[in-house]
């Protein structure tokens, strides 16, 4: 397969730039308030992908299983003592069986039903992390924040640090899920979403693929909750990982493409810094002639205009999009 | 692929005892019983609406019937789960294609050897040895199926853009992967052209001979239907007007009757 083997090439040249070549150039705004908040959300795009892009099964709490991450890990670290590292991994678990216990309607529910259902999940975790004080160690503002990041007796609080961290993970966890949706497990969740009878009919343990559907998307979800609050903000609270981050999660698989791994990160890039593209031109031509507040919500309007033009001129997807151009470029470049 | 060919002679595989089934009050199946030899194509015929394809749900655990068992391999169900039919070997195909449309040909395939995979998915998801040394096994079983319905061309194609024939093939392909005990095959030559008719019941007939699959399908060609299948069930309105040899069904009054028309 040439697909694959252009692939083969690409990621290391990537992985080569993001741990190399980004901190040589890279500014500290750059790395820590455009490039750490990509990655993360990058990361939440393809906890949600594996869930609704290749499993089928829509949801919209994803803000609330972040929230699980982030509370999670403030939690095992403030009351249990636990180590940085290992309480990523036990928030991410609890994550994990908060996804499988709002994934557990899926056996009846389904399509738009389903995505309403998730919204039980997106309030209760609002709900639980803001009225009992014991998640946010009795703070009187509600945040959780770590006094102190550091992985294996090493400090990476600096953004340099925070960066490093947050690549480690996202790029390791991206590899995980790529393999898992080439293997058996991808195979049942794709053939569930594309038709679930037939799926059982074949043999595939159709409920049991969705509930792995929910706890491995919500593990995804969580460890980004925990990268956001404490890799990105420093400090955070329930807030921070509102319906509005749900949709924004949403809207960058939909962007991106659907059962896609690499539309995550394009759709993540494409949410978080076509904004600031916008608001750099409209800054150079309009700042001073237009009220500030007016030109922020046209910034807005013009952004939504340009998700809706996208997706209209391909609707799986700016990852399918590229695709197709990079195809036509080989097809042009061959003599 | 290695599988025992005709086992003991007139060994029952299957054993349909007096199902019925009805829908809000109509009935589609009513008191049908047959039964089926291991290693023999079984065809069931009959004008549209006479229970086929419901009949074929039951089988596979679709749809629940109303009253009657099923034998299967010698265990009695009154229900059976289609997962739990899957398990013991019946597999299928349907009328209009159940493909996983935005799946390319051979992950169709591999996905129907869901249930031949052990591996964890975190052994997938690391890639551990075992997981890469049972893919690399699952890969080889599909690609024998492949190969052996002529599929080779179409392997990364996704299945959606294929034409209606060739994806009528993979269905074959996904359901026999898993290698099965009983195939049942809804309409496989309908929306066919002659050649392809051909081409197909030529891969059930090899199916069937050299795989050592027990087959029931349904099929309203019965031109093709008499020199494919051994035994014939003939249905109207859910009731089994005959059962037999394609030289008895042939013969058959009553089968005459629902097929050509005649005043009672």
């Amino acid at each position: 397969m040439p697909r694959r083997a252009r692939a083969g090439l690409a990621i290391p040249l990537l992985l080569l730039l993001a741990f190399v070549g980004v901190p040589l150039v890279g500014t500290e705004y750059w790395i820590g308030a455009i490039l750490l908040p990509f990655l993360v959300l990058s990361l939440a795009g393809l906890g949600l992908n594996l869930l609704t892009g290749y499993a089928g099964q829509t949801s919209i709490g994803s803000g609330g299983f972040m929230a699980v991450g982030a509370f999670a890990t403030f939690g095992f670290v403030v009351h249990g003592g636990v180590p940085l590292p290992l309480a990523l991994l036990l928030a991410g678990l609890a994550a994990a069986g908060a996804g499988l216990v709002f994934g557990l309607p899926s056996d009846r529910i389904k399509g738009f039903y389903l995505m309403v259902s998730s919204l039980a999940a997106q309030f209760f975790f609002e709900w639980l992390f803001q009225k009992f004080p014991w998640f946010y160690n009795y703070g009187s503002s509600g945040t959780i924040a770590l006094p102190r990041i550091a992985v294996f007796g090493l400090d990476v609080g600096s953004t340099l640090g925070r960066y490093y961290l947050t690549l480690t993970i996202v790029a390791g966890l991206t590899w995980f899920a790529a393999n898992l949706m080439r293997s058996q497990t991808g195979r049942s969740f794709m053939a569930v979403r594309d038709m679930d009878t037939a799926a059982a009919v074949i043999g595939i343990p159709v409920y049991r693929a969705k509930l792995l559907a929910f706890a491995v998307s919500s593990f995804y979800l969580g460890i980004a909750g925990a990268l956001w609050a404490f890799a990105y903000l420093g400090s955070a609270s329930v807030q921070s990982f509102g319906i509005s981050r749900s949709f924004q999660i949403l809207f960058i698989i939909i962007i991106g493409g659907m059962g896609s791994i690499a539309g995550n990160f394009i759709g993540a890039a494409f949410i978080s810094l076509l904004p600031l593209a916008i608001d750099h031109v409209a800054q150079a031509l309009f700042a001073g002639h237009v009220d500030a507040g007016l030109l922020q919500n046209i910034e807005k309007a013009v952004f939504g205009v340009l998700i809706i033009w996208f997706l209209i001129k391909e609707p799986d997807g700016l990852a399918r999009l590229f695709q197709t151009i990079g195809a036509r470029l080989a097809n042009w470049l061959r003599p | 692929m290695t599988h025992p060919t005709s086992t003991i002679a007139s060994e029952l595989l299957l054993d349909v005892r007096s199902v019925s089934l009805a829908f809000k009050g109509v009935k589609a199946i009513s008191d049908l019983s047959f039964s089926v030899e291991r290693g023999e194509i079984c065809a069931l015929i009959g004008p549209n609406g006479a229970g086929k394809s419901s009949l074929l749900n039951i089988l596979n655990g679709v749809y629940l019937a109303d009253s009657g068992e099923i034998v299967f391999a010698g265990e009695h169900f009154h229900r059976i789960e289609p997962l739990e039919a899957a398990r013991r070997g019946i597999a299928r195909t349907f009328q209009n294609n159940a493909l996983f449309k935005k799946m390319s040909v051979i992950d169709n395939i591999l996905a129907g050897l869901a249930r031949h995979t052990a591996s964890s998915f975190l052994a997938q998801g690391l890639r551990l040895p075992s997981a890469r040394r049972e893919e690399a096994r699952l890969r080889e079983q599909a690609e024998d199926i492949l190969a052996f319905l002529d599929l080779q061309p179409h392997r990364h194609v996704v299945v959606g853009t294929l034409p209606y024939g060739v994806q009528k093939r993979v269905e074959l392909a996904r359901a026999l992967v898993g290698r099965p005990t009983l195939l049942l095959l809804d309409e496989p030559l309908a929306g066919m052209n002659a050649g392809e008719k051909a081409e197909m019941s030529g891969f059930i007939a090899a199916i069937n001979r050299h795989l050592g699959v027990t087959v029931v399908l349904i099929e309203h060609d019965v031109g093709i239907v008499m020199n494919l299948a051994g035994h014939i069930v003939v249905l109207d309105y859910g009731r089994k007007i005959g059962d037999g040899t394609p030289a008895q069904v042939r013969a058959s009054p009553d089968v005459i009757a629902a097929y050509l028309g005649t005043r009672h």
